[in-house]
């Protein structure tokens, strides 16, 4: 096994609201290595942007990294403060948001946007910035680059929003991208290139990223390993096969079985019954033993990690036994 | 692009028309200037006489279109009281009104503007909380009632300013302004700082609340995640978003401090415009009176004009947009 590019060890995220401490991530521990492709898939509010926004050190008040750590190719970065992780983010670790519409600013030209991505971290002259921003809007698949170097954001589609702000994560070549439900807002078709594109740069830069989702199918296409997600704590972690195939955790199994294209037509969507509980009153137990039909008395009180093989770990007391 | 401009030019010259129309009507209802202006001694042939001189026996459409075609010429007519052209009067108030909004005016922006910028980036920390009861305050009181309290405080109290006219005036590069002197600059003061507080204080809300609300969008996000400086994603990605909503405020008050300067004006006997207008009403100075306030109602559509030409720099969605509406 190579060693770890990013290692995450017992993270916690606590928000310390008016109304209580929320614990929006608890205890997550997970590594990824170069080249490979982490999907963390939860339902909203089960912690997966916030384990993302903790990498990226961007964590707003009132919440904050409370302990545990996280390790880029072995420099912890939890220590660092917002102004020395400035020099990590964008250049070792780049970010894609969900909503491309969004994420771009709309009183900015793509440009400038870029430019400044690269003309915060490295003294470069402009005429080479300009050939780099064209050479990595062209590696996405943005046809005449030099153009859409000139437009406004609302000139462009969304899918090519999308592709320009991957481009401007490109950009400095960074270690690893964390792609916060990158296609969500696009459509199937969009989809699919955009998720051709980012493999592709996976695959020939041996980057690591970290793809975080609702969505188990999109992840099973793109995902070498998932990590399943729920109220701020893992459920279960393994390789794209074993949380597919053999999802031993019954969250997980219940999360399956509620992907619309894995049922009949006209059958009936499977839901998981009940809500996710507050993070505000969560105890040492299950978060999701108030759902689960297979929970007992124990599942309150305690529940601890089983490793099922070197790549496989899920955390209940009372998993799937085939 | 400039067929945007021709439209709102044409607008333009129907809301003056309109609003000429109003103003002329509205003054005809206030009341006779002949009953004011005239003496009560006067005999009766003396009273007609006035009248007819000042051409306030011809039914109201024939004095509105000869006022109308007068003004357009540039003629607006001469000052039932001053028997001066109201151009003539006009331009001598004006610098001392425009001199005292344009202090107030960078008062009101280079204090409003880093205030509400801090408050909306630390809107829990103290100070944010301290600007905003400030401007709470600012925007409650009454102009004219913390008018006189600032004069009481430093001009009575602690009278380190001096309080009423414009104190010495000298002439540079053809402006003659209170400005280009130390005593001047005493006398602006105080009067500027009041007129100031109020758009100061709205200022500082607008651009809180603007602010709250850039700095949670994406984009901003997505700037730090470039590894932008905290400062530079300050200034060119939340302030350069908040401006927008901001201009159109701006605008409006540029307006007012302009043409409402009357309360602070009488307050501190600043011999502006605002005081000059508070002075033909009492008299039915009826040219005066239209004068001034179709100079308001040019101004305001000037600024609108000017806001909107703002708005396609700051902004280049407007532009894609305008020009769609017009092709």
């Amino acid at each position: 096994m190579t060693e770890a590019l990013l290692d995450v060890e017992k993270l916690n995220t606590w928000f310390y609201t008016r109304k209580g401490i929320v614990k929006s991530v608890r205890d997550v521990s997970f590594d990824l290595r170069r080249g490979e492709v982490l999907g963390i898939v939860g339902e909203s509010g089960s912690g997966k942007s916030v384990t993302g926004m903790s990498i990226m050190g961007q964590i707003d008040e009132p919440g904050r990294i409370v302990s545990g750590s996280i390790k880029l190719a072995g420099e912890e970065l939890t220590t660092l403060s917002f102004t020395q992780m400035r020099h990590y983010r964008g250049k070792r670790i780049a970010m894609v948001f969900q909503n491309p519409l969004m994420t771009l600013n709309p009183v900015m030209r793509i440009r400038d946007q870029m430019f400044e991505a690269i003309g915060e971290h490295e003294n470069v002259a402009r005429k080479e910035i300009h050939r780099r921003c064209v050479d990595a809007l062209s590696a996405v698949g943005i046809p005449s680059p030099e153009e859409r170097l000139n437009a406004y954001p609302h000139e462009l589609s969304g899918g090519m929003r999308q592709r320009v702000v991957i481009a401007t994560a490109l950009l400095l070549g960074p270690d690893m991208i964390i792609a916060d439900e990158p296609t969500t807002a696009l459509d199937v078709t969009i989809q699919a290139q955009i998720i051709y594109q980012i493999r592709r740069q996976i695959d020939q830069r041996g980057l690591g990223m970290i793809w975080i989702s609702h969505d188990l199918s999109t992840l099973s296409e793109l995902a070498d390993r998932i990590m399943v997600m729920y109220a701020g704590a893992t459920m279960e972690i393994g390789t794209t096969e074993e949380i597919i195939g053999l999802a031993r955790h019954p969250y997980t199994r219940r999360l399956l079985e509620s992907v619309p294209s894995r049922n009949k037509p006209g059958e009936k969507l499977q839901q998981i019954p009940g809500n996710m509980p507050s993070l505000l009153s969560l105890g040492q137990g299950c978060p999701f033993a108030s759902r689960c039909e297979r929970a007992t008395a124990i599942c309150n009180e305690t529940v601890a990690p089983t490793q099922l093989s070197d790549t496989h770990r899920i955390w209940c007391n009372h998993p799937f036994e085939d | 692009m400039l067929s945007f401009v021709l439209k709102r030019l044409l607008q333009s010259v129907i809301v003056m028309l309109l609003l000429s129309i109003v103003i002329f009507v509205g003054l005809w209802l206030i009341g006779n200037p002949a009953d004011v202006l005239i003496s009560s001694e006067a005999t009766e042939a003396d009273r007609l006489a006035a009248i007819k001189a000042l051409g306030l026996d011809k039914p109201l459409w024939q004095q509105y279109l000869i006022f109308l075609g007068n003004a357009v010429q540039g003629d607006w007519g001469t000052s039932f009281v001053y028997k001066e052209p109201v151009t003539t009067i006009l331009l001598q108030r004006l610098p001392a009104s425009v001199e005292l909004a344009a202090v107030a005016f960078v008062i009101a922006i280079t204090v409003s503007i880093p205030a509400g910028l801090y408050a909306g980036l630390r809107p829990d920390s103290a100070p944010a909380r301290a600007i905003m009861a400030f401007s709470l305050v600012g925007v409650s009181i009454p102009t004219f009632w913390q008018g006189m309290l600032l004069i009481i405080a430093f001009g009575i109290a602690i009278p380190i300013l001096p309080v009423g006219d414009r104190g010495d005036i000298a002439t540079y590069f053809g402006i003659t302004s209170s400005l280009w002197t130390l005593d001047g600059w005493s006398h602006v003061v105080l009067p500027a700082f009041s007129l100031a507080l109020l758009k100061m204080s709205l200022l500082i809300r607008v651009t809180r609340a603007a602010t709250v609300e850039v700095s949670h969008l994406d984009f901003v996000t997505f700037a730090y995640a470039k590894g932008v400086r905290a400062w530079k994603v300050v200034i060119g990605h939340i302030l350069r978003n908040a401006l927008i909503p901001l201009v159109t405020v701006i605008g409006i008050e540029v307006g007012n401090l302009l043409a409402y300067g009357v309360i602070t004006e009488t307050v501190f006997s600043w011999p502006g415009l605002g005081k000059l207008l508070i002075n033909s009403i009492k008299v039915l100075d009826r040219p005066l009176i239209v004068a001034q306030l179709t100079y308001t109602a040019l101004l305001f559509i000037f600024i609108n004009f000017v806001v909107d030409i703002l708005y396609t720099v700051i902004d280049p969605r407007v532009k894609s947009v305008m020009g769609r509406q017009v092709t």
